[in-house]
């Protein structure tokens, strides 16, 4: 059956090409497994470029007293203690090696006077932390590791879609998906998967995630059996940019503040003295984003409806150096010289804690061959994460899922590719074309964008959350009759189709979660359920596939052991 | 509202033609916003690539108004609105559809290029005065506007003897590396075809990064070329050892 349908096997088949998805990949091909890297875009443009400020490692190069404990600590404290303890204490731990293994491959970070790798501050950060270039050093992971991954050999295949993993009863077989370019259908084989896709940014109207974020692999892997933890943490990053319209939501990087950039709001007080006076702008980004929406609907917000972001106090020089650009983004696109004036700057949708629920050590999901690592994976954050903690998450457990998918796929036999799945795969794909009077994706997705924002934004209730699940039904029954327009070679109508599917099942899960979880925590805020609640605050939200029916259920907190309770006892 | 014409170049490699749209204005829109506007209310099917929106990954390069840019950084109050705006695929590459052009080639010229190799023994520690002009390299995002607009590859096709300015900084930002102990003059002379760059600077005029393509990069290399494979003197020794 596979034989009608232009096939491809590897030993390890990665889904997604940022830096977990490629750390990922050369891991497994150093162990010896052939690999096959499928990215959505252009190898090189997933959306690890964008993240700006730097990778947080416990290098000790400017505080000499940071270690991986006070690290740890850090990143337990921002989670709010949900995170699962061993992801948060590998990466602590096995972060400043992968940074140095970036070095190694030819990443040039910023320099400290004695010729090592420079930190800056960051909120929620003990000490001077990260590893950073200018405000580009998403750009500079993926570059390197790019490089690395295509001299070592590994097979990418650009520009292409998963829309399906296929399995042979309880195993792994392979997966299904779509040439974006001319709109052909392709096959996978592989023993292992992993899933590196990222999040789903794009359910939100203000966001600063692209097109990519689509929830893709999330959806994949509930589809395939696996169970998604925590979805209710969605991150409002506080500094996006609030005017002009098209460029609303486009972030504008925490590394302003970690440079000393003060937050104002219309009446020229800083804020942040109320929400967070020991911290001050460089709190937690739950914190900070909740402080500017609750000023901008106080009525102390912009012209434009966001809050004041200076750096301008700095030498122009330093700014344009450190934050390079920050200066070209507000000169070009905003008419605002940073050197010399405010940015405005508003919440917009950034990241999922949520996720995939998967393995400290292997980055395994609860679907034997099947692993996640990055912003699909969830675990290591908790109910908030901090700046430059995702970075090094991508190369810390893009490490240990490449180790560990190729490890599986050299145990356990092929699976069958079942050609049943496969054809009804094609019939999902093809079915947009043959309806004639549905509507178009792009009014659902835009209908979408504004219910989650409006309905499961920075600050929940009951009554929306209710209203937003009764709203995402009706998606569902837009979805049924979807259609798409023209022919299958690069049709941008036709993929949004597939890809609001799974937008719009995330969404649930999110939004589920959300109503589940009667307390305010980390990046989860309940106006009717304001303060943190201590049965909550052991409790984890699962989310798996039961027949036809999303099932939420709560798993204990996994309990730390002495040494790690120890750590956070201490009074840093 | 005010309006804004696109005349954006719809059809595939078997032909096509421009076609006008007209899009509501609003401050600060750029070119991409335009063409998400013509997808998302006139014509889903309309090939653009994009991803970040904001210069940053180098995805939506086109020809706007007849000039290599990223249409993300693209202002329509910078450009006469009072005749229409063309928007247009990169002309140095194969078409696929729309604005969507065959840029594998790209890929193909990169991996030509030995990777960084530390000298042995090196120790990993280094300078910011010694990264710096290696870092402007690094601040490019492959958007290849400079291989678009270069007239060895615009005009006369020389894809196979050619690398193009992005691969003259790539290597530029590897031989440069303060650590690196791998040369690719070699590679730039013979393979890339360096010496068929005559340093008209048209790269460095489009670049959205502003890296001095031409003066730090290509410039550097020509010499490095210079010096190792016609230098009177080294030529002179080589004769003399018969190599």
């Amino acid at each position: 059956m596979t034989s009608s349908y232009e096939t491809h096997e590897h030993d390890v088949l990665i889904i997604g090409a940022g830096g977990a998805g490629l750390r990922a990949a050369i891991e497994a091909l150093a162990q010896g497994a052939r690999v096959g890297l499928v990215c959505k875009s252009l190898l090189g443009k997933a959306h690890t470029v964008m993240a700006e400020g730097g990778i947080a490692a416990a290098m000790g190069n400017v505080d000499k007293a940071d270690d991986w404990r006070t690290h740890f600590r850090d990143t337990m404290r921002g989670g709010k203690f949900l995170n699962n303890w061993r992801m948060a204490q590998l990466h602590a731990q096995e972060a400043p090696e992968r940074v140095r293994e970036l070095e190694h491959w030819g990443a040039l970070f910023d320099r400290t006077e004695d010729g090592q790798i420079l930190q800056r501050a960051f909120g929620g950060h003990t000490f001077k932390r990260l590893c950073h270039v200018g405000d580009r050093t998403g750009l500079e992971l993926i570059r390197t590791l790019q490089d690395r991954g295509v001299q070592q050999g590994i097979d990418v295949y650009m520009e292409c879609t998963i829309t399906r993993l296929i399995r042979d009863g309880d195993r792994i077989a392979g997966a299904f998906g779509y040439w974006r370019e001319q709109g052909r259908f392709v096959v996978f084989k592989a023993r292992s998967i992993v899933i590196a896709t990222g999040g789903i940014g794009k359910a939100w109207k203000v966001t600063s995630n692209s097109w990519e974020y689509t929830a893709d692999g999330m959806a994949l892997a509930y589809e395939t059996g696996a169970e998604l933890l925590d979805m209710e943490f969605v991150q409002f990053h506080p500094t996006g940019m609030v005017w002009p319209p098209g460029v609303q939501g486009i972030l504008v990087t925490e590394a302003v503040r970690g440079e000393g950039g003060t937050l104002k709001n219309n009446r020229g007080e800083r804020f942040m003295e109320k929400y967070d006076p020991k911290r001050m702008e460089l709190s937690t980004r739950d914190v900070v984003a909740r402080a500017i929406y609750t000023e901008v609907r106080e009525g102390r917000g912009t012209e434009h409806g966001g809050a004041y972001l200076n750096i301008s106090h700095k030498p122009a020089d330093y700014v344009k150096k450190k934050l390079p650009s920050m200066y070209h983004q507000f000169k070009e696109l905003a008419d605002v010289d940073i050197t010399t004036g405010p940015m405005e700057v508003g919440p917009t949708c950034h990241y999922m804690m949520g996720g995939i629920r998967v393995d400290a050590e292997t980055g395994q999901s609860t679907v034997p061959g099947l692993f996640a690592a990055g912003e699909a994976a969830a675990g290591l954050h908790g109910a908030n994460r901090l700046g430059g903690n995702s970075l090094s998450d991508l190369v810390v457990f893009g490490k240990r899922a490449g180790t560990a998918a190729a490890e599986h796929s050299s145990r356990v036999q092929s699976g069958a590719l079942d050609a049943e799945q496969l054809e009804e795969a094609e019939r999902e794909m093809l079915a947009p074309f043959e309806r004639t009077d549905g509507e178009f994706p792009y009014e659902i997705h835009r209908d979408l964008q504004e219910t989650m924002h409006s309905l499961v934004g920075i600050f929940r209730n009951e009554e929306d959350l209710q209203k937003a699940l009764g709203e995402l039904e009706k998606f569902k029954r837009r979805l049924e009759s979807v259609r798409a327009d023209g022919s299958r070679m690069f049709n941008p109508g036709w993929h949004l189709t597939r890809d609001l599917r799974s937008m719009v099942l995330i969404s649930e899960a999110v939004t589920r979660s959300a109503l589940a979880r009667r307390e305010s925590r980390g990046a989860h805020s309940r106006i009717d359920y304001p303060n943190l609640d201590d049965t909550w605050g052991k409790q984890n939200n699962i989310i798996v596939k039961r027949g036809d029916t999303m099932a939420l259920e709560q798993r204990p907190v996994a309990d730390l052991p002495d040494e790690l309770k120890e750590i956070l006892a201490e009074n840093k | 509202m005010a309006e804004a014409i696109l005349r954006v170049f719809r059809g595939g490699p078997e032909g096509g033609k421009p076609v006008d749209y007209r899009v509501p204005v609003a401050p600060g829109m750029v070119v991409l916003d335009a063409l998400h506007s013509i997808q998302g209310h006139q014509s889903p099917d309309l090939a653009v690539r994009w991803n970040c929106k904001a210069g940053k990954c180098g995805s939506c390069s086109a020809e706007v108004n007849g000039r290599p840019r990223l249409t993300c950084k693209s202002r329509l109050d910078a450009l006469p609105l009072d005749e229409p705006i063309t928007v247009s695929p990169l002309k140095a590459f194969p078409l696929i559809k729309d604005l969507v052009t065959d840029v594998s080639w790209n890929y193909k010229i990169n991996k030509m290029i030995p990777a960084f190799q530390p000298r042995a023994g090196v120790e990993w520690k280094m300078y910011q005065r010694d990264v710096d002009r290696v870092q402007e390299f690094r601040k490019c995002i492959e958007c290849f506007l400079c291989q678009d607009v270069c007239h060895v590859l615009r005009d006369h096709a020389k894809h196979e003897s050619f690398g193009g300015p992005r691969f003259f900084v790539r290597t530029a930002c590897l031989e440069m590396h303060p650590l690196d102990g791998v040369s690719r003059t070699k590679l730039l002379k013979d393979e890339l075809g360096l010496g068929l760059c005559n340093i008209t600077k048209c790269c460095t005029e489009v670049c959205p990064e502003e890296i001095h393509i031409t003066d730090n990069a290509i410039i550097p290399l020509k010499e490095r070329v210079v010096d190792e494979f016609y230098d009177p003197i080294t030529m002179l020794v080589r004769k003399i050892r018969g190599a």
